[in-house]
């Protein structure tokens, strides 16, 4: 998944470059990584040790780097999505010690040392998150840009108890927007995936 | 994103000595905290500091809700104080400005100094394709005088900036005459929250009260029974995660709870260039006698 995905951000590089892709430009922020745009200053670099989904991972990294950018582009875990970079969409949810934000307003030096848990070390091996499951059983995406953000935010929610009826659900997941308007059915999910833990003690 | 360098200080003095300013965008160099703000302010070019001083770690992020008063660390997030459960009970004005904030996710990374050091959602001064904001650029004009404005300030404005002030808890903090623990090079002052933040006037730049290298330590707030008939009421376009026209507290008495409207309109409306407070149900709020609120349940949340 990570090799297709690599090669796909590589073909669209190549489209963007060639001008066959200009009207899909404004997609691709990750192919224009941010220090690029701006002349390198002093002392930029930084080194950073970030535990993501169990392993550590050193690494030496542009001041401005994002988490979310570090996460895509440097261990290129690209489950996490870049939907508006600013904090508004919720595709880039991540959790940092276990509790949810947003990797794209967060500097990956300043997370140096605590623990990120993304998409991809939310299964066990082959088993998927119950919450992962049930959004696969309530058809709970369209296009699915938005869907890694929503589960982990999802999971989040129903740690922190906050998803006990379908009203707060979407209280408290309204830091995640889904374009194609899946709403109903990611409400669904995560109310199914928070009968599951409360019957199991399984988050 | 403009380079800059990333100063990652041992301690609080270490981090004062190396003379940020928080809040004015000729500072060269700034202050990090949790960053949700500053993230965007980066991202889009309206900051362009050439060194951040992070103070991840440094802040004191204790809640103490004591019999005198309750002391928040500056450090402590949004969804840490919003779920404290002394201060739900005591200071729902607190909690609930806190939880019509933002959303989930910011509201455990952004901490309560920098929600109070928040800019301006102001549309013209987060959009460098505007030339003119007096407030990024003195002296260039103010681009929202005569634009879309909506959502700006009808209170506390000035010829030279209309920007509305952005933090709900600074709403609820100024009703319940919080203080700030304000910290500089070898000296701790005391500010009223209600002082802290600067009316635009001929110079919307400069925004806090805050020297070089001074940052929030701790707000506190005093304990009074009236704070718990407070509920904070946030009228806004969507039901979650919206900024707000208009945000109120309802310090309901019965000397204005007959004239509900009214309260609203002479009570606390941070449609504002600062957040404000005053009116009978500000003074209704300072008075521990006062009579339990004869209308309850306003509008929580909406």
């Amino acid at each position: 998944m990570v090799d297709f995905d690599a090669k796909r951000r590589e073909l669209l590089k190549v489209t963007a470059a060639t001008g066959g892709a200009l009207a899909a430009a404004p997609l691709l922020t990750e192919s224009t990584p941010a220090a690029a745009a701006e002349p390198a200053g002093a002392n930029e670099a930084v080194d950073v040790v970030l535990r993501v989904n169990g392993s550590e991972q050193r690494l030496t990294l542009d001041t401005r780097t994002t988490l979310l950018d570090a996460l895509r582009e440097h261990l290129h875990l690209t489950g996490t999505k870049k939907g508006c970079g600013l904090g508004q969409c919720g595709a880039c949810t991540v959790l940092i010690d276990g509790k949810r934000m947003k990797s794209c307003l967060s500097l990956a030096a300043l997370v140096d040392g605590r623990e990120v848990t993304t998409i991809e070390g939310l299964a066990q091996g082959a088993e998927l998150h119950p919450l992962q499951a049930a959004f696969i059983e309530r058809d709970a995406f369209q296009c699915g840009y938005c869907t890694s953000g929503q589960i982990m935010a999802g999971v989040a929610c129903i740690r922190e108890g906050h998803a006990g009826s379908p009203a707060e659900i979407r209280e408290w997941m309204s830091g995640n927007i889904c374009r194609c308007g899946a709403y109903d059915h990611i409400v669904a999910a995560i109310g199914d995936a928070a009968r599951v833990a409360s019957s199991t003690g399984k988050t | 994103m403009h380079p800059f360098t990333l100063e990652r200080p041992r301690d609080l003095s270490a981090a004062i000595a190396l003379g940020a300013r928080t809040g004015r965008n000729d500072a060269a160099t700034e202050y990090i905290a949790g960053g949700t703000d500053m993230l965007q302010l980066l991202q889009e070019n309206v900051r362009r500091p050439d060194r951040l001083v992070a103070l991840a770690g440094l802040l004191d992020r204790d809640i103490d809700a004591g019999s005198e008063r309750l002391r928040i660390g500056a450090g402590s997030t949004m969804a840490e104080v919003a779920a404290h459960p002394q201060v739900a009970k005591d200071y729902p004005l607190i909690a609930e400005a806190l939880l019509n904030s933002a959303s989930p996710q910011v509201r455990n990374q952004a901490t309560i100094g920098g929600n109070l050091l928040q800019r301006t959602r102001c549309p013209y001064f987060r959009d460098v394709g505007y030339a003119q904001c007096n407030k990024r650029a003195p002296g260039s004009g103010c681009a929202a005088i005569g634009g879309e404005n909506r959502w700006h300030a009808v209170l506390g404005t000035s010829n030279a900036c209309i920007a509305a002030h952005a933090s709900d808890l600074a709403v609820a903090l100024v009703a319940l005459d919080a203080t700030l623990e304000v910290r500089g090079t070898g000296r701790q002052r005391t500010v009223a929250v209600a002082d802290f933040h600067r009316l635009p006037g001929s110079t919307p730049h400069i925004e806090t009260v805050l020297d070089v290298g001074e940052v929030i330590a701790a707000v506190e707030i005093p304990r009074r029974a009236t704070a718990r008939q407070c509920a904070y009421v946030k009228v806004r376009d969507r039901a979650s995660f919206a900024h707000h026209p208009i945000g109120v507290y309802d310090g309901l008495s019965p000397a204005v709870a007959g004239a509900a409207v009214g309260c609203y309109l002479t009570a606390c409306p941070d449609y504002a260039g600062e957040p404000r407070a005053g009116g009978a149900a500000h003074d209704a709020l300072r008075n521990d006698a006062a009579q339990p609120p004869a209308a309850a349940g306003v509008g929580h949340g909406h």
